[in-house]
């Protein structure tokens, strides 16, 4: 099977998305189905500016299994301390900087967890945040 | 280059972009340039890759020695049937120097022979009607995407196949020209709809393509596609003459802006639009679309082309220019959209396509899953191996589509310059290496000599 890991840097805001079009692409040549495929890159695309704009940096993981594609996001920090507010649609600590370039709607987690089959959350201040998608093929 | 490369060729896809063989020089511009990645260089000449070809015509713009070329219908087309309708473009009005109306441009299209003239404006206003109703009252995946550039269609078939429920499923305004028009002569003039041919003047090779295999639809009203490069020099000796007055019912401003990005999104009454031309651009905010970027659109314009029609590769005047006349010609024109509510009720219906637009697979892999993930392993094992400077030496755009004409057995490792630049320099050394030993050891005696023999003659050479 197939198991791909792509680092993403914090802050690199001109780098942002290169790694879901990666997986998209990858996507394609194998021949995932478009609405799964739809769902997919929404979650990818959402965590990896997570990445970028909240965390110390990071990868994500594009794997395939039987049945199943698996994608996950981890990263070095800082940790999320109260999940369940992060996860509340509209809410998110972005600073102004990023917010004016677009981003910040604080609908990102809410958005991978209703778009994955499967959806986990992990995170320890001071340590790092783990989430784990996975999608029925 | 590699002899006899496989490379996939399939009559089955109609294309007007064509490649001129005994003007190709091989280099690799349209190479680069080739938003689809539809073209290689093999034996030194370009080949055009049919499945993955969309007609936008990118490559006939920047090609240098005007290699690549659009097929379209000679003007003696319009013999074919009894009757002649001309469907001009909005842009072909923005085409002739001077201040000319609309008027005097369909005037000129009249003494090309043909016996009517039905603006594709018009047919522009009743589909910004139907898109408009459609906007207001269904509920639809947004934003809706424009379906009038051909080009962005068979793109989003190919890269973005996510998207293609959100494209609106009503014909362009070509196709609703060309119907309405005949619909209109045969009421007329009493004649029946199999004696009348109507004739797009182009601006786009993408045109012909939809004409000849459509899509979203089993056939084409169009019967013909003349390029406006070839009725121009005609025409603009016409115009200078002056016109007899002729009665047609004239498009608006609704229609005509149509040619220009940004008219189609405010035809059709779109509260908030997003315009994009130039097909790279696109091509990035499909991406930002398919990424849930943009919650709030409700239409999105796509032109392939850099200031849309106006800038199609069968045009005749810088797009820039071509748009500030465009603007006069738009403030001549009717303002509001003529009443025709009557007709406009009765097409949108008609006008919707009859088939789904079908994904194109191209971009995948063939062969079962597990065939399919081997390749895409092996693909990622080539890439790892080439230099990554994606410079188009070897005929393929890209390091990746290198390792993927590799894969599929149509190129080879060594296509790669700078590989076999490594390759010959190892050879090189081994070669000195070589020598070196055999002149070291000892030869057989005969050999001998003829070595001594050889290199006093070189060292003679030396001293001369
Ligand atoms: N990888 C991460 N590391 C640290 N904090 C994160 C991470 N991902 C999300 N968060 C926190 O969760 C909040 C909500 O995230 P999200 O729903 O994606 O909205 P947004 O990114 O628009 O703020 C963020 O504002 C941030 O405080
Ligand atoms: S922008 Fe207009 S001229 Fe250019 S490819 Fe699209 S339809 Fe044709
Ligand atoms: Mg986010």
């Amino acid at each position: 099977m197939i198991k791909e890991t792509y680092p993403v840097k914090a802050g690199d805001m001109t780098a942002a998305g290169d790694v879901s079009a990666r997986i998209k692409r990858q996507m394609k040549q194998l021949g995932i189905s478009a609405p799964i495929m739809r769902r997919i890159s929404v979650c990818t695309y959402e965590a990896e500016i997570n990445l970028v704009i909240h965390s110390l940096g990071g990868e994500l993981t594009f794997e395939i299994m039987p049945g199943k594609i698996l994608v996950c996001a981890r990263d070095r920090g800082p940790g999320i301390a109260d999940i369940d507010k992060a996860m509340t649609e509209g809410w998110s600590t972005a600073s102004n900087e990023v917010r004016n370039m677009g981003f910040g709607a604080g609908m990102g987690l809410p958005n991978m967890k209703r778009n994955a089959d499967e959806f986990s959350i992990t995170s320890q201040v001071g340590v790092g945040t783990e989430i784990s998608m996975g999608f029925l093929i | 280059m590699k002899e006899g490369s496989a490379l996939p060729k399939n009559e089955t896809y109609y294309h007007s972009v064509r490649l001129d063989v005994e003007k190709c020089k091989g280099c690799t511009i349209c190479l680069k340039h080739c938003p689809t990645e539809a073209i290689r260089i093999r034996n030194n000449r370009a080949t055009i890759l049919s499945e993955r070809c969309i007609d936008c015509g990118e490559c006939i713009k920047v090609c240098k020695h005007h290699a690549k070329v659009a097929v379209t219908d000679p003007l003696d087309i319009i013999h074919k049937k009894r009757y002649a309708i001309a469907l001009p473009a909005p842009t072909l009005y923005a085409q002739f120097p001077g201040e000319h109306k609309a008027t005097a441009i369909i005037a000129a299209l009249f003494r090309l022979g043909f016996d009517d003239v039905f603006e594709v404006a018009r047919g522009a206003e009743v589909v910004s009607y139907a898109i408009g109703k459609t906007l207001i009252s269904q509920d639809r995946t947004l934003p809706v995407i424009s379906s009038a550039c051909p080009a962005i269609v068979r793109m989003i078939q190919i890269n973005f196949p996510s998207l293609i429920e959100n494209i609106i499923d009503i014909v362009s305004p070509m196709e609703a020209a060309a119907k309405i028009a005949k619909e209109e002569f045969a009421r007329k003039h009493g004649v029946p709809a199999q004696e009348i041919g109507a004739y797009f003047i182009t601006p786009c090779a993408a045109k012909v393509t939809a004409v000849r295999a459509p899509i979203g639809q089993e056939e084409s009203y169009v019967d013909g596609v003349i390029s406006i490069l070839d009725v121009y020099t005609a025409m603009n000796a016409f115009i200078k003459e002056g016109f007899e007055p002729f009665e047609i019912d004239r498009a608006s401003a609704v229609g005509i802006r149509w040619a220009a990005p940004g008219g189609e999104a405010t035809a059709v009454g779109s509260r908030n639009a997003l315009c994009v031309d130039g097909i790279e651009n696109v091509m990035r905010v499909l991406e930002q679309i398919e990424n849930n970027r943009f919650d709030r659109l409700d239409y999105f314009e796509g032109l392939a082309c850099v200031n849309g029609c106006l800038g199609g590769p069968l045009t005749v005047e810088n797009a820039y220019v071509a748009k500030n006349r465009l603007n006069r010609i738009i403030k001549h024109a009717e303002q509001k959209k003529v009443n025709r509510t009557a007709i406009f009720e009765h097409a949108q219906d008609t006008l919707r396509m009859t088939k789904p637009i079908e994904p194109n697979n191209v971009l995948q892999l063939e062969g079962s899953i597990f065939e399919r993930l081997e390749k895409a392993e092996r693909i990622e094992q080539v890439l790892a191996s080439l230099p990554g400077l994606d410079c188009g030496s070897c005929g393929s755009p890209t390091c990746r589509a290198l390792a993927w004409d590799i894969v599929h057995g149509d190129a080879s490792e060594m296509n790669c310059i700078h590989k076999l630049n490594e390759r010959i320099s190892a050879l090189a050394s081994q070669m000195i290496e070589l020598e070196r030993s055999t002149r070291f050891s000892s030869p057989q005696e005969g050999e001998k000599t003829q070595l001594r023999a050889k290199e006093e003659s070189s060292h003679e050479a030396f001293r001369v």
